[in-house]
């Protein structure tokens, strides 16, 4: 069993961790560049501040599990295998994102990387999850043609505080624990959905005490500290694959920026910010492996020169990549698109 | 259909045989829907399939559309198709953001590399008193969203070889059916067949006037289309069958043998799909034309309460004999 001692991890496992935290922000920080400089047409909802939860959530996660997203959604695809290349082609709009410039940040998908999608409704990821597990349910009791990526399989969403207040979530939970099924329901917290705090939302603190109305486990994590989700996560994802149905799991984080990129967010007050900028996920996870010397001061700047080099190539191949032929607009609307079809 | 034996069945029998069929021939179609398992469904479609395929593949769900639809497009997204009843069609309101924001553009947002193999089969149309809640024809809502298929089952034959083929199609697919078809019985092939989304059909030949008409208003056209028969004017009839995809090609068929264009449907008049029809009509085969096209439709009201009034909002026999009147005049 996992817990949060430093000591009972590989080191080479603690060093991924890491990596992927950085990887996350720096993304984030060269898509909100790219996007001031011109490059992104869409609007983007910075994942800064919250990189523990998608890191250690992942990190739980094999191949055969799914995970769906949110609006804030490129930290979530990053640590489950997403390619900084063909995320920046999509939010360069070009021909090779993963949507093919038909999706842009809000939507990116692959179910071959066991990601159902980024979701531009807030709450709206939750049912799809519940479905997936279904289909994971359903590979396991035989072998159904076209399931078999999914036998074994967990499927894990993640939303919002403010998305816990629609009916989708409750729907979703009360079905998923009424049928035992493998998801874990993620919600990170972040105090805030848009410019509303938590405290003008609901009436809760604790979101994960919501599981109890549909007889639920509910795990609460510090969703500023990677191995503390991963290891929360790991108990959640061990009872669901051994059949003992859902978990909602609850992360309480923050997001260092505005709700989305622009946002100066000066509805929150300083002393929060600052509390929470203490607590940053990166630079205290650093600080532990130094501690413990399973990092030294070199390898820190190894890891940000290799992420460094890999987002810049990747900007470079968004940047060649082709634009769409407008032409592409009408196709894709059913799955065989044939003359006239795409117009009906 | 001369060659092939038939047996006379009712439309859903024909829908439970479609069912059936399909879920035997493919073991990973599951079905979803409330009280469609043991209790069989509210119009009894269902009925012996949870029996038959067991509580693993016929889910009872708890009265959540929102959830019951999304997690049937989740399941569709992993390659496991399924099919979906609302108990009444008017409850898909609840299960909108599933359909409309996610089932519809799934395929679409994500560049063609994924697809949703789903049905939502919907118990609409007005019957007995059923009131505002509980009688809509929302066909029309599901036209104006491209990445949904519509479907309209109008017969058994129908119901049968259309439900099929919705359930093989890998687009997420509105299946609508009418309260009133349920009992109404008809020829349906002995064996195994299908009928292509997107193929309408001549239901009575006739020179005259051309009459569009699909659920539960084609029974009432072709009553309609006896009477006038006595005045000497001859109807055809054609049924489109499926509104997404919509059959361009049967449509100018019997236009360019007719060239008067009445439609019909229960559905409000206002927006109605008719509107599309006439439109098509208008635009693209204005030569055939020799009089103004008729759209006859349900009043732009909800559905009231009183059967009186229920009548007085829904096209009937004798607004359909106006309306084709009014075309020759
Ligand atoms: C159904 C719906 N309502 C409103 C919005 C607009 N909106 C986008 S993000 C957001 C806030 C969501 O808050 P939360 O779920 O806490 O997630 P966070 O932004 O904090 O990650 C809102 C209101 C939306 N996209 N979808």
């Amino acid at each position: 069993m996992p817990n949060n001692n430093l000591q009972n991890y590989n080191p080479e496992f603690l060093a991924r961790l890491y990596h992927d935290m950085v990887l996350i922000r720096r993304f984030e920080e060269r898509a909100s560049e790219l996007r001031n400089a011109g490059h992104i047409p869409g609007f983007l909802h910075p994942y800064i501040g919250q990189e523990a939860v998608a890191v250690g959530i992942c990190a739980a996660l094999g191949k055969n599990d799914f995970i769906a997203s949110t609006h804030r959604g490129h930290g979530h695809i990053l640590a489950r295998g997403g390619e900084p290349k063909h995320m920046f082609a999509e939010l360069y709009a070009r021909q090779d994102g993963y949507n093919r410039a038909k999706g842009g940040s809000l939507h990116i998908a692959n179910i071959e990387l066991g990601i159902i999608g980024a979701n531009g409704i807030v709450g709206g990821g939750i049912p799809l999850v519940v479905g997936a597990a279904l289909a994971i349910k359903r590979a396991n009791e035989a072998d159904y043609p076209g399931t078999e990526k999914c036998a074994g399989g967990v499927s894990v969403v993640f939303f919002g505080d403010g998305a816990s207040n629609e009916g989708s979530f409750h729907e979703s939970l009360n079905l998923a624990a009424l049928w035992k099924l493998p998801v874990i329901f993620v919600c990170e917290n972040n105090l805030y959905g848009e410019f509303t705090s938590q405290e003008k939302h609901q009436t809760i603190k604790d979101i994960a005490s919501r599981s109890s109305s549909y007889n639920m486990t509910g795990l609460i994590a510090d969703g500023n500290d990677v191995l503390d989700v991963f290891h929360v996560m790991t108990t959640a994802v061990d009872n669901a694959r051994k059949g003992n149905g859902p978990t909602l799991l609850e992360c309480k984080t923050y997001r260092h920026r505005g709700h989305y990129e622009g946002d100066m967010a000066h509805y929150r007050p300083k002393e929060e910010v600052e509390f929470w900028m203490a607590k940053d996920p990166i630079d205290n996870f650093g600080k532990r492996l130094m501690e413990g010397s399973l990092m030294k001061k070199e390898d820190f700047q190894t890891v940000e020169d290799e992420i460094e080099k890999t987002l810049v190539d990747a900007a470079e191949f968004a940047g060649q990549s082709p634009h769409p032929d407008p032409e592409e607009a009408l196709e894709n609307v059913f799955v065989e698109s044939y003359e006239g079809r795409a117009l009906l | 259909m001369s060659e092939v034996a038939t047996r006379r069945i009712s439309y859903s029998q024909a829908l439970n045989e479609a069912l059936s069929e399909e879920m035997e021939r493919d073991p990973s179609v599951l079905m979803l829907g409330e009280d469609v398992a043991a209790p069989g469904g509210v119009f009894g479609v269902t009925k012996g399939l949870y029996e038959k395929f067991g509580e693993n593949r016929v889910l009872d769900t708890p009265i959540s559309e929102e959830a019951m639809v999304g997690a049937a497009l989740g399941a569709s997204l992993l390659g496991v198709p399924t099919v979906t009843e609302i108990m009444f069609g008017d409850f898909v309101t609840l299960a909108m953001d599933q359909l409309v924001n996610q089932a519809a553009k799934f395929h679409y947002m994500t560049g063609g590399r994924t697809s949703a193999p789903m049905v939502v089969r919907m118990v609409t149309g007005t019957a007995g008193a059923t009131a505002a809640q509980h009688s809509q024809s929302l066909e029309s809502w599901f036209t104006h969203t491209p990445g949904l298929k519509v479907v309209t089952a109008s017969t058994p034959y129908e119901a049968k070889g259309l439900l099929k083929s919705a359930i093989r199609d890998p687009d997420p697919v509105m299946f609508f059916e009418h309260k009133l078809l349920y009992n109404s019985k008809g020829d349906v092939p002995e064996g195994e067949y299908t009928l292509p989304l997107g193929e309408g059909a001549v239901v009575r030949e006739g020179t005259d006037v051309t009459v569009v008409a699909y659920l539960n208003m084609l029974p009432k056209v072709l009553q309609a289309a006896k009477k006038l028969d006595r005045e000497g004017i001859s109807v055809e009839v054609w049924n489109p069958r499926s509104l997404v995809p919509f059959d361009r090609a049967g449509l100018e068929r019997t236009l360019s043998k007719t060239g008067r264009l009445v439609i019909v449907h229960e559905a409000p008049r206002r927006s109605g799909f008719g509107a599309e029809i006439a439109a098509i009509a208008a635009e693209e085969y204005f030569d055939s034309l020799k009089a103004p096209i008729c759209r006859l439709g349900g009043a732009n009201t909800p559905i009231p309460y009183a059967p009186e009034m229920e009548n007085r909002v829904i096209p009937g026999v004798e607004n359909i004999i106006e309306a084709v009147r009014q075309t020759l005049r």
